[in-house]
C-alpha cells in the first residue's frame, strides 16, 4: 500500500478564489492511501517545495498527489523536489485544479467538488504508480550521410568543422550530385561549380570525413546512438588509393560509345571514366557493362598505361561494417520520366529536351561545350518553347505525374528563359505556365526580370500536344488570359520535368525503419517544429529527400540537420523518457499488431523459451521493445489484444483507476 | 458437383500417414450421435477409421487449434514436431481464411503444417433440424439435396437441406479455398453474398428498438466463454478477461450489463481480423447471434476504409493497424449512415 | 421527488501535446465550460483503449470525448490516425448496440485552439443533457 501525502495549492487566489481548498485537502485525506493531506499559498515557491520534502520524511511517503496548476508548468518541478527528497520523480501526479478547474468555473461550491474529483483521480493513480528509472545508452561518436549531393555535402561539412567524424556514402564514383550538372544557380547566376566544387574539395581533404563513394548502405540494424550499418563498397576495378586521376587510362581507352550519363546520355564517353573534371575523388572507374578486359577478357590498355599501377580487373565489391550514432538521410531527386509523356514527343523527337538536359546542353562542360545547339541536328534554335509543371501538381493523371509542386521549376525556367535571350538575343522564348510560384528571397524579382527586362514570352496556360513535323515541332496550347489556342512552331521544346525522390530512397527508409508519404518522400518527426528529424530517433534528414527545395533551402536544411546530428553526438548517453512501452512476454501472441502501429519502429520480435508443465520448454515469438528507441505514444497498448503491451507511467490499470474515480 | 465422402478423406490422411508425411491429423470426430461431430485429433490409421467423419455437421473451423498444436515445446518424448514429419489438418473454404489470417499473425509455423483443401457443401445446423423434427432424434442424414431424419417421437421425415442449412452457410462468402497444399474436390469462387442484411436491418432501427433487441440478446449469455474458445481470432496466450493486470478481468456475469462489455470488447478485439466463419454463434449454448457483431464491424471497415477481407491473404494489414490520411472523421461516419437508411 | 437540474458527467480524454494544452489554453484565458468536464491526461490519443470508454460507461459517464492533434499534426506523426479508424468504427458499433451516438465523441483541438476547447466542452455538455442518464453501459452495482 502507498503512503500518499495531498499536497493542495492556493496558488494565491488564483485557485483559491473559486477553490475552497482546505476543503479539498480535507475530503482527500480520507481517499485509500492517503496518510497526509495539507494545503498551502504556493506550492511551487520555496517553502512550499520544503513543506513537501519535509512531510516526504515525516510521514515516509511513497506517492505525491500535487493539486495545483497544469503538469504541463509544474511537473517537472515537484518531480525534482520527490527527487530531492529521495522520492522516485516518477511517483509525483498532477491534479490541474487551476487551469482546468478555478480558471474555466465560476462558482465555489462547483469548483470544489469538481477539485476533489479530480483530487481522487490523481491519488488513484499514484496508488499504482511504480518508481521508474530512465535508462541509458551509450552514443557513437561518428555519424553517416547517405547521399553525396550538396545536401549530404553541407550536413558532413557542418558535422565534421564540429569536431565529429562523419562518413559520406555516395552511390556515384563521385560526390557532387545533381547540382554539379547544373550550369548556372538562380537568383544570383553564378555558376554550380564555382560554387560546389570548392565544397567537395573541402569534403576530400577534411580529416573528419571519409567519402565511401560508389557505395550503397546494405543494412541497417540498432538505434539511435547505436547504429550498425554494411556498406557495401562496390569494385570499380581501380584501386583508390594508387590511382592518380591523371587520365591516361581514359585517354587511351577503346570502348568510346559508352553513353555518358552525367550528360544524360547526349553525349558518350569511355569504359573507364571519371565523370567530371572535379569529380571528388578523382579517380577512374570501370564500367563493367562496357569494359572488353572485364566482359570477355581481351583488352587491357588501360593497365599498360596507367603509370601507378592501379588497375585491378580482379577486384571485388567490399563490404564494410561500421558503427554510428546518427544517420542523415540525403538521397535527393531524380526528375521523373518522361515515357508516359506522348503528348509532349518526348521520345519522338531528340530536340524536345528536359530541363536538366537544357542545363547539361549550356554548360560548358556539357556535351555542346556550352554552345546551345538543337541535339538533333546541332543547328542553333530560333524559337524555344518552355512547358512548366511536366508531371507536377497533376492530380488528374496521378498514373504518369505528380499530384505535388515541384517547387523549383518555376525558377530554373525563368533562368533558362532569361539565359537564352541574354546569351542569343535572337532567339524568341516562350512559356507556358499554370501559375507562376515564386515565394523567396529576390525570386519575384528574378521571374519579373525575365519577362520585363529580358523579354521572355509568358502565357499561361497548358500545352496540349507537340508533334515533330520536318524539322519543327508544332506546339499547341491555349493562352487561357486571351482565350484562344495558340501554335508555334518551335525549334527546342524544354520540358520542366517534376522531380521525384531518389529510387534508393524506400529500400532505405525501410532499412532505417524511417516513415515515408506515399510519393516516397521521407516523413519529418513534425511538420513544423521537427522538420529535419525523422521519426525514428538518430535518423535526420537532409535536402529533397524530404520535399522538392531549390538548393539554398537544401542547404540551409543540411546545416539544421548537422546541427541536430552534433546535438546528439556531444552527449556521451542519451537517457531516455522512462515513460515507454513494455510488452508483458507472458501474454504476448507475436502477432505483430504492435509493431504495425509502432511510427518509430521500436518493437522487434525474438523467439522465447517459456517453462512449460512436466520440465518442458515452449519457444514462442514475443515483442521486445527498444526503449531507447519508444517514444511512449502508447499506439501499440491498444492494438495488442492481449493486452500485454503497456505503458510505463500511463497505466491501463492507472488511466482505467482515474475513470473509476471520475465516475464514483 | 460430387460429393467429397469420409472415406476419401480417411484414405488421403492415411496415404500421407503411411508415406510417413505427416505425423498427426487434425479432423472431424464422431460423437454419440451422428449430428455430434467434435474437433478431434488422429495419431494412427486405425484412430482415423474408428472416429474420423466428414460431413454435414463438421462444422468446426479446426485451424485455430493449429496454434497450440504446431507449438515448439521441447524437453519431452511425445515431441512430434522433433520428426520432420507434419501436422496434416482439413480445411474446409472457411476455414481456409482463418488458416491464412493466423499465418499473419505468426501463429502457427506453416512449415509444420500440411493442409489439405476439402470442398464444402454447406452445413446443417442441429438447431433448425430440431426446430423441423422436434425433440428425440435419433439420426441425421443427407441424401442428395435432402436431409432424412429420424425420430422418436415424430418417425421419420425428409427435409430439404436448403431448409436447415447453417445461417453462415446460407450467407455463404466464398467456397474458395485461399490456402492449401492438396485439394480433394472443387474450389469455387468468392460469393457475392447478402451476409450483411440482417446488420442493415438492424441498423435501420431506432437505438431504442437496437438496444432492445442486443439487450435480449446479451442478456441470454451465460458467460461459458464457448465463442472465445471456438473463435480463431481469439487465440491469446491469455484473454484480457483472465488477466488481473487488465483491469477487466471477471469470470462470471455479475449482471445483464456487464455481458455487453465481455461480448464489444470480444468483438473489438477480433475487428479486421475476423474472416466471419461464424463459430462463436455456432457454438454458442444461447444461440446468441454473435456474428452480427462481428459483421458489424466488416460492413463498417468495408464501407469507411474499403473492402478487406481478413485471411484473403497472408501478410495483409490489418484495416485498424493502418490508416490513410484522409481517412472518415468519426462524426461523420454517422451522417453517412443516415444518408443510407 | 424534487425535480433537479439534470448533470450529465463527461469524460474527457486529452492528448498531451495538443488537446491537454488547448484546454489548459481555455483556463489561462478564462473561458468557461460546465464543471461537469473531468479530463483525463493521456500522451496520444491512440493511448485510449476502447476499453477505458466502456469502463467510463459502465461506470456512470453519461457522454466520453476524445481529443486530440488535428490529423497530421500528431506528435507522434500517426497516432491520432489510428485513434480515428479506433473511434469511428467502435463508436459506429456503440450506436449499434443502442448507445445514443450523441454521447460519444472525437474532436481534434489544437494547443493553440483553447476557445474551441470550451465551445466543443458547451456543446458536449448540451447535448449530452438533453439525451439525459445513461442508463444503457452502466453497471448497476457501481452506481452512486
Amino acid at each position: 500500500m502507498q503512503r500518499i501525502g495531498v499536497f493542495v495549492c492556493w496558488c494565491g487566489s488564483n485557485i483559491a478564489g473559486t477553490v475552497d481548498v482546505k476543503a479539498v485537502a480535507e475530503a482527500l485525506k480520507n481517499e485509500p492511501g492517503v496518510v497526509f493531506s495539507t494545503d498551502y499559498q504556493y506550492m511551487c515557491s520555496q517553502a512550499g517545495q520544503d513543506l513537501i520534502k519535509n512531510a516526504v520524511k515525516e510521514h515516509n511517503l511513497t506517492g505525491i498527489v500535487v493539486c495545483s496548476c497544469s503538469p504541463r508548468m509544474h511537473e517537472a518541478t515537484f518531480r525534482k523536489t520527490a527527487s530531492a527528497a529521495g522520492l522516485n520523480p516518477y511517483m509525483v501526479e498532477i491534479a490541474n485544479i487551476r487551469e482546468q478547474c478555478s480558471w474555466v468555473h465560476k462558482e465555489m461550491p462547483l469548483g470544489t467538488q469538481k477539485a476533489i474529483i479530480l483530487g481522487k483521480a490523481a491519488v488513484a493513480k499514484v496508488n499504482l504508480n511504480t518508481p521508474l528509472t530512465p535508462g541509458e545508452s551509450p552514443v557513437t561518436k561518428r555519424a553517416l550521410v547517405i547521399g553525396g549531393g550538396i545536401a549530404g555535402i553541407q550536413t558532413a561539412l557542418d558535422i565534421a568543422d564540429a569536431g565529429f567524424p562523419v562518413d559520406i556514402v555516395e552511390k556515384k564514383p563521385t560526390i557532387g550530385g545533381k547540382m554539379a550538372q547544373l550550369d548556372k544557380t538562380f537568383p544570383t547566376l553564378d555558376c554550380a561549380a564555382c560554387i560546389l566544387t570548392p565544397k567537395m574539395v573541402d569534403v576530400a581533404q577534411n580529416e573528419n570525413i571519409r567519402i565511401f563513394s560508389y557505395s550503397e548502405v546494405e543494412a541497417v540494424k540498432g538505434f539511435v546512438g547505436n547504429f550498425e550499418v554494411k556498406i557495401k563498397k562496390k569494385a570499380r576495378f581501380v584501386d583508390e588509393t594508387k590511382c592518380t586521376g591523371c587520365g591516361a587510362c581514359i585517354e587511351k581507352c577503346p570502348q568510346k560509345k559508352v553513353p555518358n550519363e552525367f550528360n544524360l546520355g547526349m553525349d558518350t564517353r569511355r569504359a573507364i571514366y571519371i565523370p567530371f573534371a572535379q569529380a571528388v575523388p578523382k579517380v577512374a572507374t570501370i564500367d563493367p557493362d562496357y569494359c572488353n578486359m572485364l566482359k570477355n577478357g581481351k583488352c587491357g590498355v588501360c593497365t599498360k598505361f596507367c603509370a601507378a599501377g592501379a588497375i585491378d580487373y580482379k577486384q571485388k565489391d567490399e563490404m564494410i561494417e561500421e558503427k554510428y550514432g546518427a544517420i542523415v538521410v540525403a538521397t535527393g531527386f531524380e526528375p521523373i520520366s518522361m515515357d508516359k509523356f506522348d503528348e509532349f514527343a518526348y521520345s519522338q523527337s531528340k530536340d524536345v529536351i528536359t530541363s536538366l538536359e537544357f542545363e547539361r546542353l549550356t554548360n560548358a562542360a556539357g556535351p555542346t561545350a556550352g554552345k546551345l545547339l538543337r541535339p538533333s541536328d546541332g543547328k542553333h534554335p530560333e524559337k524555344i518553347v518552355f512547358v512548366q509543371c511536366v508531371g507536377s501538381r497533376c492530380s488528374a493523371c496521378a498514373e504518369k505525374g505528380k499530384e505535388y509542386c515541384s517547387k523549383i521549376c518555376c525558377m530554373y525556367t525563368a533562368k533558362h528563359a532569361m539565359l537564352t535571350r541574354d546569351k542569343y538575343p535572337d532567339t524568341e522564348v516562350t512559356v507556358f505556365y499554370i501559375d507562376v510560384r515564386t515565394p523567396g528571397k529576390n525570386f519575384d524579382e528574378f521571374q519579373r526580370r525575365a519577362v520585363e527586362e529580358y523579354g521572355v514570352n509568358y502565357i499561361k496556360g497548358m500545352v496540349g500536344k507537340i508533334t515533330p513535323e520536318g524539322d519543327k515541332l508544332k506546339v499547341r496550347g491555349s493562352d487561357l488570359i486571351a482565350n484562344k489556342q495558340i501554335k508555334i512552331d518551335a525549334d527546342l521544346v524544354v520540358l520542366a520535368a517534376a522531380i521525384e525522390p531518389d529510387k534508393s530512397a524506400r529500400p532505405l527508409a525501410t532499412m532505417l525503419t524511417a516513415s515515408m508519404d506515399t510519393n516516397d518522400f521521407f516523413t519529418e518527426a513534425h511538420p513544423k517544429l521537427r522538420p529535419v528529424e525523422s521519426p525514428t530517433a538518430g535518423v535526420f534528414l537532409s535536402g529533397t529527400c524530404q520535399g522538392p527545395k531549390d538548393i539554398p533551402e537544401t542547404v540551409s536544411q543540411a546545416g539544421a540537420a548537422a546541427s541536430k546530428v552534433i546535438g546528439l553526438l556531444q552527449k556521451d548517453k542519451l537517457v531516455g523518457n522512462p515513460c515507454v512501452a513494455s510488452s508483458d512476454q507472458l501474454m504476448c501472441n507475436g502477432c505483430s499488431s504492435c509493431e504495425r502501429v509502432c511510427p518509430y519502429g521500436a518493437i522487434s520480435y525474438e523467439d522465447k523459451d517459456f517453462p512449460g508443465p512436466n520440465r518442458t520448454t515452449k519457444t514462442r515469438r514475443v515483442a521486445v521493445v527498444n526503449p531507447a528507441v519508444c517514444q511512449g505514444c502508447g499506439a501499440c497498448t491498444v492494438a495488442c489484444p492481449s493486452g500485454a503491451m503497456d505503458l510505463s507511467g500511463f497505466k491501463n490499470t492507472q488511466i482505467m483507476a482515474e475513470v473509476d474515480a471520475i465516475c464514483k | 458437383m460430387q460429393k467429397i465422402t469420409t472415406e476419401q478423406l480417411i484414405e488421403k490422411a492415411a496415404e500421407l500417414m503411411n508415406e510417413g508425411k505427416v505425423a498427426s491429423v487434425l479432423g472431424w470426430e464422431k460423437g454419440e450421435f451422428g449430428y455430434d461431430v467434435t474437433p478431434g485429433i488422429f495419431g494412427s490409421v486405425d484412430e482415423l477409421k474408428a472416429k474420423f467423419v466428414y460431413g454435414d455437421f463438421s462444422a468446426a473451423n479446426l485451424s485455430k487449434y493449429l496454434v497450440k498444436k504446431t507449438e515448439m515445446v521441447q524437453g519431452q518424448a511425445l515431441v512430434f514436431l522433433k520428426t520432420e514429419r507434419k501436422i496434416l489438418i482439413f480445411l474446409k473454404p472457411c476455414d481456409s481464411y482463418s488458416f491464412n489470417q493466423l499465418l499473419t499473425e505468426h501463429r502457427f509455423d506453416r512449415e509444420k503444417v500440411y493442409a489439405v483443401g476439402v470442398q464444402c457443401d454447406g452445413m446443417v445446423d442441429i438447431e433448425k433440424v430440431k426446430k423441423i423434427a422436434g425433440d428425440g432424434l435419433l439420426s441425421v442424414d443427407t441424401s442428395g439435396n435432402d436431409v432424412v431424419v429420424k425420430t422418436l417421437y415424430n418417425g421419420d421425415m425428409k427435409i430439404a437441406k436448403a431448409d436447415v442449412l447453417a445461417e453462415r452457410c446460407v450467407n455463404c462468402k466464398s467456397k474458395k479455398h485461399v490456402a492449401y497444399d492438396e485439394l480433394l474436390g472443387e474450389t469455387g469462387e468468392v460469393i457475392d453474398s447478402n451476409r450483411f442484411d440482417e446488420v442493415e436491418r438492424i441498423e435501420k432501427m431506432t437505438p431504442d428498438e437496437r438496444f432492445a433487441f442486443w439487450q435480449n440478446e446479451l442478456s441470454k449469455c451465460i458467460r461459458c466463454n464457448a465463442c472465445r474458445d471456438a473463435c480463431p481470432a481469439c487465440t491469446c496466450e491469455k484473454c484480457v478477461f483472465d488477466n488481473p493486470k487488465s483491469g477487466v478481468e471477471n469470470k462470471s456475469p455479475a449482471n445483464s450489463f456487464e455481458e455487453k462489455l465481455f461480448h464489444i470488447i470480444r468483438a473489438y478485439h477480433v475487428a479486421g481480423r475476423c474472416t466471419d466463419c461464424g463459430e462463436c454463434s455456432r457454438v454458442c449454448p444461447q444461440n446468441i447471434p454473435l456474428h452480427l457483431l462481428n459483421r458489424k464491424f466488416i460492413k463498417d471497415i468495408n464501407e469507411f476504409y474499403g473492402d478487406y477481407q481478413a485471411g484473403a491473404e497472408v501478410g495483409s494489414r490489418a484495416p485498424l493497424v493502418d490508416y490513410t490520411v484522409n481517412d472518415v472523421e468519426p462524426g461523420e461516419v454517422f451522417d453517412r449512415g443516415d444518408e443510407n437508411a | 421527488m424534487q425535480m433537479k437540474e439534470y448533470k450529465p458527467l463527461i469524460v474527457a480524454f486529452c492528448c498531451n501535446w495538443c488537446s491537454y494544452a488547448g484546454a489548459d489554453l481555455a483556463g489561462n484565458n478564462r473561458l468557461n465550460y460546465p464543471a461537469e468536464v473531468k479530463i483525463i491526461r493521456v500522451p496520444c490519443s491512440c493511448r485510449v483503449n476502447p476499453m477505458f470508454i466502456l469502463r467510463a460507461f459502465q461506470r456512470g459517464a453519461d457522454g466520453v470525448i476524445i481529443c486530440g492533434c488535428h490529423p497530421g499534426d500528431c506528435h507522434y506523426t500517426s497516432g491520432n490516425y489510428y485513434t480515428r479508424r479506433r473511434m469511428a468504427t467502435l463508436f459506429s458499433m456503440l450506436d449499434y448496440l443502442g448507445i445514443e451516438k450523441e454521447r460519444t465523441r472525437v474532436e481534434w483541438v489544437s494547443a493553440a485552439e483553447g476557445a474551441k476547447f470550451a465551445a466543443t466542452m458547451n456543446d458536449f455538455v448540451k447535448t449530452v443533457a438533453s439525451l439525459g442518464e445513461n442508463k444503457r453501459l452502466e453497471d448497476l452495482r457501481c452506481k452512486r
